[in-house]
């Protein structure tokens, strides 16, 4: 290769090396602003500031969801599998929103440690499938826990 | 067929609006961009036709309207490096 | 090797293939995409959890895979013109831009759109999205750098330059959905396991982007042919093109 493309190629190279070591410094400092929600382990150790504005994400924690008879209000448990935080909201909820469903919660923690939510959004995965076989997968674990559960029995 | 009927089709239980709102907007776009991007080469390549005696020792500009990077052309391009 | 390299930098070797390529791009990328784009919104069956609004994956994820392999293909483009000052890896980025600002804006645009019914917003200012909208302006600032410099010369190598520093954004747009908690979902293609839905959503889906990449390779030629016409028009060979024509007439 000639000497000036070489030199020129160099020059290119140390530039872009140079521009992703500042950018992944930046973005590493800044990783918690850049990260779009507290999940309940760092709620639970403290380290979401009370009366801020924050966002809080995790699962809806299964057989948690109160729904008040008379409102719109809902209580429900957000959960990371390690800690969980209980979220009130008022209002309507995403068609997404279901038990063992991720959703991203926006609001208030106050004092008690209670998530007061004004906007849920629901987080959905980025796995899809016909209806017939989300069936077929849920009849499967069903009957799964039914067989584990009577080998159990049988065991006693 | 996912849909019973074409009108189901359109509907999609609710979400037609969004859905067809989206591959609207992506078919109007990339027609714009493809018919748009034809038309100028071709409008480019009609400038370019004129016989090279007719032309005057300054270029006439191909039109503006439809070739507006055409600002800084006409340098002889030498690809001589070595 | 070096040899092909330097033929390939020849316009008027280019402008030949482009116009052999061509039409097999247009016509096998209209019949994949249409196939792909058919297929999914008629044939593939309807996600358990969001219904029929996912139906939208099939322009969303190949207009935004599409906006980044192009912003890599011009980065790349870019080290060309900065290191051999090739002239036709110039000609590819200037054509290749507006190519990549439609295509993200579509992806942005889509996004939105899906986002509304299964998430409950159109836009959150999460780590993915605004990195793709980082992107969005990437693409505008590189035309109207290059508008904005009379000079062939200068404005190539200061798009070049332009090209490369916003290339970190790629990795970022990439891998935000992995680093941060974000409100998008990971990728459902990755490149090591295989894909997290079944077969009959998938292979639509491929098509799709398969299709869309050789519109975009159509594009390209037409475009890149636009520009070279436009900076050889008084060259030899492009006033031979039309002398050979119009003897054939």
């Amino acid at each position: 290769m000639h000497p000036i493309r070489k030199k020129r190629l160099t020059i290119v190279l140390f530039l872009l090396a140079g521009l992703a070591v500042a950018v992944g410094l930046t973005t590493y400092a800044l990783r918690q602003n850049i990260n779009l929600f507290y999940d309940p382990t760092q709620i639970a150790a403290g380290e979401a500031p009370a009366d801020v504005r924050i966002r809080a994400g995790g699962m809806v924690e299964e057989g948690s969801v109160l729904r008040d008879t008379e409102s719109l209000k809902v209580a429900f448990k957000v959960t990371d599998f390690t800690e969980s935080v209980t979220v009130e909201y008022v209002g309507i909820l995403p068609d997404l929103f279901a038990e063992g469903q991720g959703i991203v919660a926006m609001g208030r923690l106050n004092s008690e440690g209670v998530f007061v939510a004004d906007q849920v959004l629901a987080k959905h995965d980025e796995n899809y499938m016909p209806p017939e076989v989300a069936d077929a997968l849920a009849k499967a674990s069903e009957s799964r826990d039914i067989a584990a559960e009577a080998t159990k029995t049988l065991a006693n | 067929m996912a849909f019973d009927s074409f009108g189901a089709f359109l509907a999609m239980e609710g979400h037609g609006p969004y859905v067809w709102a989206s591959y609207g907007v992506f078919f109007v776009l990339m027609a714009v961009l493809m018919v748009g991007s034809y038309r100028r080469r071709n409008a480019v390549l009609q400038s370019c036709r004129q016989p090279a005696g007719s032309r005057s020792s300054r270029a006439p500009e191909p039109d503006s309207d439809t070739a507006p990077a055409a600002a800084a052309s006409f340098t002889r391009v030498d690809v001589s490096q070595d | 090797m070096w040899q092909f390299f330097h033929k390939l930098g020849s316009p008027k070797w280019f402008y030949g293939i482009a116009a052999r390529l061509m039409p097999w791009l247009l016509v096998l990328g209209l019949l994949c995409l249409g196939a792909g784009l058919v297929w999914g919104l008629a044939f593939a069956p309807k996600d358990y959890l969001q219904g029929n609004s996912y139906r939208i994956i099939f322009i969303h994820v190949p207009s935004a895979f599409l906006a980044q392999s192009v912003y890599i293909m011009m980065a790349s483009a870019a080290v060309v013109t900065l290191v051999w000052r090739m002239k036709l890896a110039d000609v590819f980025v200037k054509a290749a831009a507006p190519v990549g600002l439609v295509l993200t804006f579509i992806s942005l645009f889509t996004g939105a759109v899906w986002g509304k019914p299964t998430w409950g917003t159109w836009w959150i200012w999460d780590a993915r999205l605004t990195s793709m909208l980082i992107l969005l302006f990437l693409y505008g600032g590189v035309i109207a750098l290059d508008r904005a410099i009379n000079d062939e010369k200068s404005a190539a190598r200061a798009v070049a330059i332009l090209v490369l520093v916003g290339v970190v954004n790629i990795p970022i747009i990439k891998y935000s959905v992995d680093w941060w908690n974000t409100l998008h979902q990971p990728a459902t293609f990755k490149l090591t396991e295989k894909p997290s839905m079944p077969a009959e959503m998938w292979v639509p889906l491929l098509l799709s982007v398969i299709g869309l990449y050789l519109l975009f390779g159509w594009l390209a030629c037409l475009r890149m042919q636009t520009e070279i016409l436009i900076r050889e028009q008084r060259t030899r060979w492009v006033q031979d093109l039309f002398h050979v024509n119009g003897g054939a007439r």
